[in-house]
């Protein structure tokens, strides 16, 4: 199974720590994803955002969060036969993970780099599909984590920190 | 500047009635991707566009925006209004392209928001 990580380089030892121990986290949200279902799509990002602001978190990094946890939903909605994610809330950090029902990605590097697509005109018309996902995740995230092969399913991991 | 005076250089039409006007718009950004407004909006903004699909009022939980200007004289449909009269997000349509409205703003002293 082919796989990619980004880390943020001032992150790396303590998410290297968190996915050693793996803690069990204050607050676990479930969200359902259906393919192509454009009208929930983003649902699930947005209790994560109300949520997290409930919280107190500031509201840069809730942007980051929100915008890297859409981002992910919106590409299982896309590019998959749906799926779910699963949002773990800890003290300092929040850990999504989105895991869907294939068709997986074919080349993981060439998914990351921006401006590549494989989203259909009905995805393009919506304003999606400009190959920022991907690359827009990386961005906003502490740590990006695709695991992936071509016919299986696809799961995603996205840790950010909150201060 | 305020979102009334927007309304009038763009010679605009208000479709969430329900909501306050009474906004200042600190910048703006226009986009019809969706990926480029959520990468390029980091600070509270008014956005133009041309879509007009649910997923518009969506990007707004994500981001902070002040006011939606729909160009070239697009009109939502009935359910995106709805959903933006629940979040009090002003929506205007005008008839205007995105180019010329986003040159009016531009010229009457509405900056470009931080990216």
């Amino acid at each position: 199974m082919a796989e990619y990580w980004h880390k943020n380089p001032e992150r790396v030892e303590a998410i290297n720590k968190y996915l050693e121990s793996q803690p069990e986290a204050e607050v676990i949200l479930y969200g359902e994803i259906a393919e192509m279902d454009f009208v929930n799509a983003g649902k699930g990002s947005s209790d994560v955002k109300n949520t997290l602001k409930r919280l107190g978190v500031d509201p840069d990094t809730l942007r980051r969060i929100a915008v890297a946890a859409y981002e992910a939903e919106i590409n299982v909605a896309a590019h998959s036969r749906g799926g779910k994610m699963t949002s773990m809330i800890f003290d300092d950090m929040i850990h999504i993970i989105y895991e869907d029902e294939g068709p997986g990605i074919a080349d993981i590097e060439q998914a990351m780099t921006p401006g590549f697509s494989t989203a259909d005109d009905l995805v393009r018309e919506m304003g999606f599909g400009a190959g920022q996902g991907l690359p827009n995740i990386k961005k906003n995230a502490d740590a990006l984590h695709i695991q992936s092969e071509a016919g299986c399913p696809t799961t995603v991991d996205i840790i950010t920190y909150f201060a | 500047m305020n979102l009334c005076e927007i309304v009038k250089l763009l010679e605009g039409e208000v479709l969430t009635p329900e909501v306050t006007m009474d906004k200042e718009v600190p910048c703006a950004f226009a986009s019809d991707l969706i990926s480029d407004i959520l990468m390029c909006t980091q600070e509270p903004a008014l956005l133009l566009t041309g879509l007009t699909n649910t997923q518009v009022i969506r990007l707004s939980d994500m981001i902070d925006l002040v006011a939606i200007i729909f160009v070239r004289g697009k009109r939502p449909s009935y359910e995106l209004i709805e959903m933006a009269q629940e979040r009090n997000l002003p929506l205007i349509t005008t008839n205007y392209t995105l180019y010329r409205s986003s040159g009016i703003l531009y010229n009457a002293g509405l900056r470009s928001c931080k990216t």
